[in-house]
């Protein structure tokens, strides 16, 4: 905390409250220009409700909020960005239709005196904004037709660089890959010499130190701890931020692990030289009962395609699958249903039917096992109670609306729903992006009580620390092929990195 | 999803929620409803012959055709798609009905005269095809269903114009007479029959796996997809559905208003479209259903019946109703916000 000068932006005692209970109470939050503030806690923590008021989308809030020492207002997200803050919200919000300039001026095209789009202009200046942030593509590009990381870049890039004063990013990093996350780094540094401010959620409590002067730690709407980052540890913050120790907690992020010897259990499910587009390029491996496949790549490399070819969902251009030794062709996804595959997304929003009762969401792909014509609704319960039970779904109320589960229920949800029948083979993409400490462990266990079960399961993931914590082998991905595979050595993040 | 913060905690507090707030997600069901009471206690004041027994059985009778296509309708609109070609599917169903029936000397049709149970079989034969070849379009093909079933409007149109070229035929087979115009007991066959059919979409739709099964497509159709559901058997399956409704409510239709000809079932086509939605079932999908659509039917048919009472004029009734359905668009549309919200 830079001392003798006063901040940019202050928050006394924000109070603010959904539905008559209290997201956030009576924090205070200080930013000041040339400052990178690094937010933590654990999901529902109300970092996003804080930083969403801040950037104008929650007009409503009790407390005082002060910008250069004036107090004021901010009635609308156009408020804020017209008084400097902008935002990078937690989902990518572009517009893939348009191409890769018209993003990054969305709202504020160049126009000349007659309200015509300069458009030579409006791509030259894209170009070289991207250059700057060391991105390379062709401003006229459509900008859904670049790789998912690419676009969060444009994104963060568009947000960087609109001369904003106070930016505000919710877990930029997660869809980056290394190389990309040192330049979004460089980039923040530079901005901060400029005097601006900058706020930094993050669940790599890495990156928050890496990156912050100070730290905040959040915990049940309240402002728990702040410190500065030079003064704290990771293991400090992980404390502060559940509020016990947790040993536990360690392994998760352990850095050498050893891989069990490749066992000699019979083969589940076997791809043999699969191959889709530009994007899957002559993929083979296989599973066996009992164990857990990781196959880990940064974005954009071909892994969820790949995801997608094991459920029947897209239709691979060639190659065989193989399941208990009958050879498949999935046409459909229910037809890889049939066959014993269950399918997690990386999306939980893909996945689930927000409106829908918590019970309608797990009965949903097993509904077929338990009735030929006529609904059960009490056996269907029933099943819903028990994997509630068994999974640890808080709250445990089968027959309250999906939509009002906080994400990591709702990601167990989508484990739930493949379980009470459960499959030969489990295919999850990105099981526990983006949930906290507590509700990653509770899928770690979970996926390790089924391996013990005997399911075959592939876990997918850009997170080395997902695959390091879950695999029993991993193989390697890189730009659609498999580059590496490691099987009862000891295998470590870097080495993972270095593979990719 | 931090956004679910703040409803998560109250949820840990006991799940209790306010009145407002399950007035608001319920909003799609009350408003109709409310809707039809303000509506017929207007016309109860304004006109004494309104609120008649008699009356009831008239407004019955006249939604029944419409009933009877809403039904299938339903089950298209609660998957997100819709289906434009329902009322020259009735048309041409009603037509071949009567192709197929001996007509007398002075119509002049090439018709082919087979016995009653052939021609219904045929004319329900002929339905089905219509909407499986939607079914196909939709799914298979990959058309958009407003556009698909744009273009089967025009070719069901085209058979029809085909069959009957500008003339007319009266003669239907008995069974269909008797279901479409007959009575038992004081009582229209016509409406007994839309009112079996309403009761028999309705346990569909809540009992049953299919019914189910439609509810989560229209839902999140993602999600069904990635539930391991086949979805394009659904959406080709609610596809057929429509067109049979609609066959079934065309035969009746012919025999009810004694004719088959061209163009006879064009109104029907929006006010079946308004029913479904002026009920509150969800354009979006997943939300809604039979019972909304019942509601819908009687707003529909209170207000074409009402304003016949109180001796409106009759080119201000079109305005009328296109207000009305203008409005029940936009409790449509909120209440679907407003539930998003909630769910938030």
């Amino acid at each position: 905390m830079p001392q003798g000068r006063s901040p940019i932006l202050e928050l006394k005692e924000i109070t603010k409250a959904f539905g008559g209970v209290e997201a956030l109470r009576g924090v205070d939050f200080a930013l000041y220009a040339g400052e990178i503030h690094g937010l933590v806690g654990e999901n529902g923590a109300g970092k996003s409700t804080l930083m969403k008021i801040i950037a104008g989308v929650h007009p409503e809030f009790s407390g005082h909020f002060a910008l250069d020492g004036r107090e004021t207002r901010f009635r609308s997200a156009r408020d804020a960005h017209a008084a400097g803050v902008a935002m990078v919200h937690q989902e990518l919000s572009v517009a893939p239709d348009l191409s890769v300039a018209e993003n990054v001026f969305l709202g504020a095209q160049p126009t000349n005196r007659f309200g015509m789009v300069q458009w030579r202009r409006m791509a030259r200046e894209a170009g070289e904004q991207l250059a700057r942030f060391g991105i390379d593509v062709d401003p006229m590009t459509r900008l859904g037709d670049l790789p998912i990381g690419l676009q969060q870049l444009i994104e963060i890039a568009r947000v960087l660089f609109s001369g904003a004063r106070i930016i505000i990013l919710d877990e930029p990093t997660s869809a980056l890959s290394p190389p990309e996350v040192e330049r979004l780094f460089a980039t923040l540094r530079r901005l901060r010499e400029g005097g601006t401010g900058i706020v930094f959620i993050s669940h790599f409590i890495e990156d928050i130190l890496r990156i912050s002067d100070t730290v905040t730690v959040f915990r049940n709407g309240r402002k728990v701890h702040e410190t500065e980052a030079a003064a704290t540890s990771k293991a400090a913050l992980i404390e502060a931020m559940i509020g016990k120790g947790r040993e536990a907690l360690e392994e998760t992020y352990a850095h050498d692990i050893t891989l069990p010897p490749r066992g000699d259990r019979p083969v589940v499910l076997k791809a043999d030289a699969l191959s889709l587009a530009r994007s899957v390029q002559d993929v083979s491996f296989e599973v066996r009962a009992g164990e857990v496949l990781g196959i880990y790549g940064f974005m954009g490399c071909g892994q969820l395609e790949l995801a997608r070819v094991l459920f029947g969902k897209i239709k691979p251009d060639s190659g065989t699958l193989v399941i208990d030794g009958d050879r498949t062709a999935f046409r459909s996804t229910a037809a890889a249903r049939r066959a014993g595959v269950a399918f997690v997304p990386e999306s939980r929003r893909a996945m689930l039917f927000h409106q829908e009762p918590v019970y309608k969401n797990i009965s949903i792909s097993v509904l077929d096992r338990i009735s030929a014509l006529l609904l059960k609704p009490s056996r269907e319960r029933s099943i819903a109670v028990r994997q509630v039970e068994q999974l640890q779904i808080r709250p445990a109320a089968v027959e309250l609306d999906l939509g009002m589960l906080s994400g990591g229920n709702q990601q167990k949800v989508a484990l739930a729903k493949w379980l009470s029948y459960p499959p030969r083979v489990l295919v999850l993409c990105e099981p526990t992006r983006g949930m906290d400490v507590g509700a990653k462990n509770d899928v770690i266990n979970i996926v390790r009580e089924l391996s013990g079960k005997g399911l075959a399961i592939i876990v997918l993931s850009t997170e080395p620390e997902t695959v390091l914590s879950l695999a029993d082998r991993i193989i390697v991905m890189k730009r659609g092929a498999v580059v590496r595979e490691f099987a009862g050595e000891v295998v470590s993040k870097d080495r993972l990195l270095e593979a990719a | 999803m931090t956004s679910s913060e703040g409803v998560t905690a109250s949820v840990h507090r006991g799940g209790q929620r306010s009145a407002a707030a399950i007035l608001r997600s319920q909003m799609r069901n009350v408003a109709p409803f409310l809707t039809l009471i303000i509506l017929s206690a207007f016309f109860a004041i304004a006109s004494p012959s309104f609120a008649t027994l008699d009356n009831l059985g008239n407004i019955l009778t006249q939604v029944s055709v419409t009933g009877i296509i809403a039904v299938g309708l339903t089950f298209v609109i609660l998957c997100a798609e819709i289906d434009l070609s329902i009322a020259a599917i009735a048309n041409v169903t009603g037509i071949a009905v009567a192709y197929f029936t001996l007509q007398e000397s002075y119509v002049n049709i090439a018709n082919v005269p087979l016995p009653g149970w052939a021609a219904i079989l045929l004319s329900l034969a002929l339905c089905a095809l219509l909407g499986l070849v939607n079914a196909l379009g939709l799914t298979v093909i990959g058309i958009p269903s407003f556009i698909m079933t744009l273009a089967m409007m025009q070719i069901a149109a085209g058979i029809s114009a085909l069959l009957v070229r500008g003339q007319i035929a009266y003669k239907v087979p008995d069974l269909v007479v008797t279901l479409g115009s007959g009575s038992i007991g004081g009582i229209p066959w016509i409406v007994i029959v839309a009112a079996v059919m309403l009761l028999g979409g309705h346990l569909v739709l809540t009992y049953t796996r299919f019914g189910r099964y439609v509810y989560m497509v229209g839902g999140n159709r993602e999600a069904a997809e990635y539930s391991g559901l086949n979805v394009k058997l659904i959406l080709g399956s609610v596809m057929v559905i429509s067109a049979v409704c609609s066959g079934i409510a065309g035969m009746l239709g012919v025999a009810h208003f004694g004719s088959a000809q061209q163009n006879e079932f064009d109104t029907y086509l929006l006010d079946s479209i308004a029913a479904v939605v002026v009920g509150g079932t969800s354009l979006f999908g997943g939300r809604g259903g039979i019972g909304n659509t019942i509601v819908g039917l009687f707003v529909l048919g209170v207000l074409n019946n009402g304003l016949d009472h109180v001796n409106i004029d009759s080119f201000l009734k079109i305005l009328i109703r296109g207000l009305i359905l203008l409005a029940a668009l936009v409790i449509n549309v909120y209440a679907q916000r407003l539930r998003a919200r909630a769910a938030e």
